[in-house]
This record gives structure tokens, sequence and C-alpha cells, in this order.
């Protein structure tokens, strides 16, 4: 237990009704000391306003090249307990589903062989337990595997761990399987998740619909975003319940749809669909998820390059593959993804992200390497510009 | 010795129903903030209790959320990428019972569906990361305090994402979010530690690292190779020191945040957008930062206040005009809100639409 007025800023925020992480550091701290030492670690960082942990550290487990996060403290002889204070990051069951018995587990292991602080989850999508020292990095996760079923996810130069939206398994709108999908890549791809093959890191997210929950359009060198093909599905009686109830169909859909593809025809009430003007942006299946669905031919849109702004700007990915079926075995995305990598591993000098190797050599030389036709779905408007040839 | 073993299979995670109904779910409703109803085409019914949670957990309190699902959910549930718990029953009278035990036991708040705010997706900051320029556990508590009643209620035009990085690495997808909170240092990395330079860096790795070429190589008195900043070059992204742990950057003074808005990542109405630059910076005043409070505060207001039903907050803005965003917030606009980075050319308005 940390000594009461030892850390004043930190105690304030144990106060107000959203749920404080300070709390949640003491409460570790009852069991455990390295708890302790962070939150006295972490008061010095309020009052130094800066942060007490030393550049980086090479810790590992033994096979892999990430996975692990070293961490050391700036200020070990004040702080013995977090003097190294490493992290694991334990790659989650797809779409975050546990059982109770698989949580107890990583907490009765976590407690024999850390601090007890955990991230549920961290934004990497994986499970996070947050600092131990350097000898219990392997026993942790020798236990982690043997004993709880549960490995790494990636760090550093590597397939970073992909992660799903909650699809299939309770959301009417998804038009892939997004958690199997999630959890067959995985797999497939242990070796370039757990040791580094490339330059940089590679992300894939996965989205089932178009109003992609996990980000993947801005956070994945390769977002997959389930749609459909041909009409989305109208239930008239559906709808009419909508209207009868008040519901404003006129001004909260049809004049909110992008393209124009809706029409309400009030005297035989009927939703009308020009199916072909339809871009599948969601927003009238989202206001009227009982009436809406979408269409049945389904399969996914294949980005390209999205990633945040270090160094050279943020990126949203292109449109790559604007339609795919996707079941298992998911052999056409797999091999999509070896000749992207191995184009990327060829050209890209270290720390080139995808998308930054693409502006560089430019798009058209990437669609011929990896055999992609290009197609106008890629593009906001062809070039403006006579420099062709 | 096990490797390569991969995650568990989410399958045998699933609680029943979800098995049972697994593609096969028809609509779903909000019967309330934080609590859905989904229905299947059997006819099977599911209820979801969202929960708020501060992402940071000890192992007891994960211990307390299994005993409430072990109690009320027959062992299962899940988490959101927004680190929210999602506590799932198909029995519509546990629904209170267990939002009850929820409060009493966790003391987290139900919430975050729909027209809420929902929890700010964050980072390490200064409880475990070595290149923040400000925390981000802290920031997020402060900011959640305040506007805590736009969690538990529908209370905005539509649903609103707040995100906080502590740095430009930017972990997590906050470059697309309503209200993008992002550490900014504006200090270059000048004390460079010639000392141990080589040890602990490659020069051409560094140089390369730089996106404006500002470090130079550089050779000291006592023949110490090692390399200087071009202050004036500097965009202070702090590149350098990811690479190079020789070049620390963070500055008590210098470090501080800027708030960005505006960003969405679904494609409902309109396409996935980039947030763009509301507060350039603003001091880190822990422990509650007031100052970024108050301006996330004044963002989610004015835009609760002026947009229309169902408008996202960069939607809004696009339909109004940044020149009525910064009139409406108060926000001064200064010459670092005109963009001088890749892309800069994009943004110079090029049209006489003007409201005058
Ligand atoms: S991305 Fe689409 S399918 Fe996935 S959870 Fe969100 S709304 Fe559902
Ligand atoms: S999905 Fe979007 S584009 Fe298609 S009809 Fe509905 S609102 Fe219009
Ligand atoms: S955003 Fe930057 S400072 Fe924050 S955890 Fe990520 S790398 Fe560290
Ligand atoms: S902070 Fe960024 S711009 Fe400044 S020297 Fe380092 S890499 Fe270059």
């Amino acid at each position: 237990m940390v000594e009461k007025g030892k850390t004043p800023m930190l105690d304030e925020l144990e106060r107000g009704p959203w749920p404080s992480f300070v709390r949640e550091i003491k409460r570790a701290g009852r069991k455990k000391e390295a708890p302790n030492d962070l939150l006295k670690q972490l008061e010095l960082s309020y009052k130094d306003k800066v942060t007490h942990w030393k550049h980086g550290g090479v810790v590992g487990v033994r096979g892999y090249g990430g996975g692990v996060i070293g961490r050391y403290s700036d200020s070990p002889e004040e702080f013995p307990n977090i003097a190294a204070f490493h992290t694991f990051r334990v790659n989650q069951p797809s779409g975050w589903f546990y059982t109770t018995k698989a949580l107890r587990q990583i907490c009765d292991i976590w407690e024999r062989f850390g601090s007890g602080l955990t991230n549920f989850h961290g934004s990497t999508g994986d499970l996070i337990l947050l600092g131990a020292p350097s000898e219990n990095i392997q026993p942790c996760f020798d236990a982690l595997t043997e004993e709880a079923g549960f490995d790494l996810g990636g760090s550093a130069s590597v397939l970073r761990t992909p992660s799903a939206c909650v699809g299939p398994a309770r959301c009417e709108y998804a038009c892939i399987d997004t958690l199997d999908l999630c959890n067959d890549i995985t797999h497939t791809f242990q070796d370039y998740i757990h040791r580094p093959h490339w330059g940089y890191k590679f992300k894939i997210k996965i989205s089932g619909c178009p109003n992609d929950c996990v980000a993947a359009i801005a956070r994945a060198d390769l977002p997959i975003v389930g749609t459909w093909r041909g009409a989305l599905r109208i239930d008239q009686d559906a709808v009419r319940e909508y209207v009868n109830n008040g519901f404003d169909i006129e001004n909260e859909v049809v004049r909110q749809c992008p393209t124009e593809a809706l029409e309400w025809d009030a005297n035989l009430k009927e939703l009308r669909l020009r199916a072909e003007e339809c871009v599948r942006c969601m927003h009238c299946i989202n206001m009227m998820p009982k009436a809406l669905r979408p269409g049945v031919e389904k399969g996914a849109t294949i980005l390209i390059g999205g990633k945040a702004p270090l160094v050279k700007g943020a990126r949203l990915g292109w449109v790559l593959i604007p339609f795919m079926k996707l079941e298992p075995p998911y052999t056409e995305l797999k091999d999509l993804l070896e000749r992207i990598w191995d184009w990327w591993d060829e050209h890209a000098m270290t720390r080139e992200r995808v998308a930054e190797l693409i502006e560089r050599l430019g798009m058209a030389k990437f669609l011929k390497a990896i055999g992609i036709e290009p197609c106008p779905e890629m593009v906001w408007q062809p070039r403006t510009n006579a420099f062709i040839f | 010795m096990a490797t390569d073993i991969g995650p568990p299979d989410f399958r045998a995670m699933l609680p029943e129903v979800i098995k049972k109904n697994y593609g096969k779910w028809k609509y779903h409703e909000i019967l309330r903030p934080g609590v859905l109803k989904h229905v299947s085409e059997d006819g099977d019914i599911l209820y979801t209790i969202r929960v708020g949670s501060p992402r940071l957990l000890a192992i007891d309190t994960v211990r307390d959320i299994c005993d409430i699902a072990d109690k009320f959910c027959n062992g299962h549930l899940r988490f959101t990428s927004r680190h929210n718990i999602e506590f799932m029953v198909t029995d519509e009278s546990k629904v209170e019972p267990l939002i009850q035990e929820i409060r009493n036991k966790l003391g987290f708040p139900v919430g975050g569906t729909g027209r809420c705010i929902s929890n700010i997706v964050h980072t390490q900051g200064w409880i475990h990361c070595h290149t923040p320029a400000t925390d981000a556990s802290g920031v997020v508590k402060a900011i959640m305090d305040e506007l805590y009643e736009y969690f538990v209620e529908e209370k905005l035009p539509a649903k609103l994402r707040i995100s906080e990085a502590c740095c430009g690495n930017m972990c997590g997808a906050i470059h697309c979010s309503d209200i993008g909170i992002v550490g900014m240092h504006t200090r270059p990395p000048s004390r460079i530690d010639d000392e141990n330079f080589l040890t602990w860096c490659e020069i051409p790795t560094t140089l390369a690292s730089c996106p404006t070429a500002a470090i130079r190589r550089h050779t000291t008195e006592d023949g110490k190779k090692t390399v200087r900043i071009i202050e004036e070059r500097c965009m202070y992204c702090g590149n350098c020191y990811t690479v190079c742990a020789a070049m620390p950057i963070a500055h008590p003074e210098g470090d501080g945040v800027a708030i960005f808005v505006g960003g969405k990542v679904s494609n409902a109405k309109t396409p996935p957008k980039f947030p763009r630059l509301a507060s350039p910076w603003i001091p880190n005043n822990p422990p509650r930062w007031p100052e970024v409070v108050s301006a996330v505060k004044n963002i989610v207001e004015v835009y609760a206040k002026h947009a229309r039903k169902g408008e996202r907050l960069g939607d809004w803005i696009d339909r109004v005009g940044w020149p009525t965003f910064f009139r409406l917030t108060g926000i001064p606009f200064t010459e670092k809100h005109i963009d001088d980075f890749t892309g800069a050319l994009a943004t110079y308005r090029t049209s006489t639409h003007l409201k005058l």
C-alpha cells in the first residue's frame, strides 16, 4: 500500500463518477509492491510533467522476436519494484469473447508472475498484462501457453495482431464472418506475427460492414470491410411499422441517402430503392435495422495503406479490390497478402509502411507487381494533368 | 515449450445463444443507453449491457467481473474495441438485477451506445510508455468525469467518439475520431546524449528517421561522433527518438496536447475522413487538465446545440463550414491552422463560396 497523502495528485483522480484507474492501481497494490511503485513514479510524472520510463529495452521469450515490450524505470533506486516492468501483448480471442474460466486462468498466472495490472484491451487489440520483472518473462509465457492456451500477439516490425468486430456473433449487419477470418489468418500467419520478417509493421483489421467498428480503414495496412453486391433487402411491412410509429422516413432516411437512391411513396406506403445508385453507406440500414438489411451476395471490399500520421502523414486505406468473396479457407486473400508482402519487403526502406512505399513508387507499379487490374472504383477521379507518359 | 499455438478459438468462448444464432441475427434495438436487444431469425433474444471501464484493471476487478458473468451470464462475456465490458443475458428479467450488481460490485457506468459518447480509446501515457507528450489515463478520467452525463444518457445528435493518444505514433485510431486528443512535443530533441550516442544509436538510421532532414552529423571536440538538430527545420515529431534513445524529446513545459475534430471511420452517409485541427496546443496541467477538459466540453456542447439529429460532428462542420465552427466555438483561428505539410495545397480554398 502507498501511504496516505504520498500521491496527492493521483488521489484526486480517485474522485468523480467515471471509473478510476488510480483505484485499480491501488487495488493491485494491496497484493503486490510493483503497483505501489508504479503509482509513486506516476505521481512523480504528474509533478515533473514527463515520463519516467526509459527508452525501450529488448526483452523476449525463446523463439519469438516480439510480443513483450521491454520497459525500465529511469529511477530504479527510487522505484525498485518497477525497475524492470515489462509488458505482454496476449493475443485476444477473435471479437474479444471470453469465458470466465479463461479470464480467471490469466488472472491467476498474472498474479504469480506479474504486477496484477492489465489492460482490457490495448489499442492494438491485444490483452495487455502490464508489468513483470525480466526473470518472470519466460515462465509467465510458458504458463500462458501451456496452462491457459493463450499466445502472444505482435510487436515491432511484424504482422501485428489482427482484430475484428463482433460480426456474425452478434451483429445483423455482418457481411463476412469477421471472427472466423480473423482467427484463421492469425493462425495461418503465426510465424509472421511472432518473428520479424520485414522492415516494418503490417496491420490487418476486419470490419463486417461499412460502419467499420474497428476503424480498419484508418489504421490497417490491409483494411477488410464487409459489403454486399446487388440490392439491399427491404421488408416493406416493417418499413410501414416504423412510419406508423411516427418515424420521419422522408427526413431521416430518404433525404440523407448520399446518392438519392431511395424514395418514399407516401400513397402506396412503399420504400423504393434504385439499387444501382446505392453506394452501401449503411445509413438507411442503421436507421431502420428492423426493416432494411444488406443484400444476400456478401463479401468484402479490400483496401490498402491505412496508417497513423508518423511520419509522412496519416493515410486512410485506398480501395484495392472492390468486392471479394471471403469464404474459408480464404485462399484468394492469403495469396494476395503474400504478393503484397513480397513486393513491400523487396522495395521498402526500413520503417516504411506499405502506403508510403506505394506513394514513393506509384500505385500503378504496385498494382502491376501484385497482378491487380486497375478499375475506376480505385480512385475518386482520374488524373487532372497531362503528364501521362 | 509450446510456441505458435495462436489465440484460443473464439468459438470456445461464445455463449450458447450466440453459438445457436451465429450469423442469424435479424435486428437490434437500443432499449436505453447501454442496453441492447438483439433478435434472431428464430426469435431468440439477447440483451447486452455495455459497461464503461477505465481500461486499466486490477486482476481482482477482472475477477469481480467474472463473478458477475458467472452469476448472470453462464460464465461468458466480451469486451468492445473501445474498452467497454459487455454482459449478455437471454432473460429479460435478469437485466435489472444485473445492472444493480454492476453498480454495486464494480461501480462502473452502463451506457455508451447510440447517441452517447462512447468510452475514450486511449494509450499508455506516463503509465507505461517512453515517448509520451502527455498522460493518457489521467486526461481520459478528467474528461469522462466532466462528460459523464453524455455516456449514460443519449443527449447528442449522433454518436461521438473521442480518442486520446499521447504522441504522434497514435497507437489506436485516434486520427479518425470525432474528437482526437494528441500529445504534442513543441521543443526539438536538443539534449543529445553524446556520451552514449554510438552505443545506443546508428547515425545513418537516425538521419533517415527525420522527415524534414533536420538532423546532421556532428563530431564533438573530443572526437565523439554524434548528431545535432537544425532547430528551425524540426517539427517535433519525435520520430528520431523512436529510433535513437540518445535524443529525448520530452519537455515539461513544451509538451502538451492538440485537439482535432470532425473525423470518422464509418461510411454512413459521408465517407470516412480525418479530423482537422481545432486547438494547436494546450499545456499539460495534471492531475485534471482543466484547459483540455473545458476545450473538449465546449466543442461537445456547441455540437450538441447546433447539429441536426443524426449528424456526426464532422458532417455538421462540413455542412455549416469551418468559419462557422470557429465562430460558434470561439476557438481562435491562427496561422497554425493553415496546413504546411504534405497535402497542404488541397486544403486552400479555391472558390468564392463564402458566408460573408
Ligand atoms: S462493423 Fe458492421 S458488422 Fe461489424 S459490428 Fe460494426 S456494424 Fe456490425
Ligand atoms: S445504404 Fe446508403 S447509399 Fe444505399 S440506399 Fe441506404 S442510404 Fe442510400
Ligand atoms: S501514442 Fe505514443 S506515447 Fe502513447 S503509448 Fe503510443 S507510442 Fe507511447
Ligand atoms: S523530432 Fe522529428 S523533425 Fe525533429 S529532428 Fe526528430 S525526427 Fe526530425
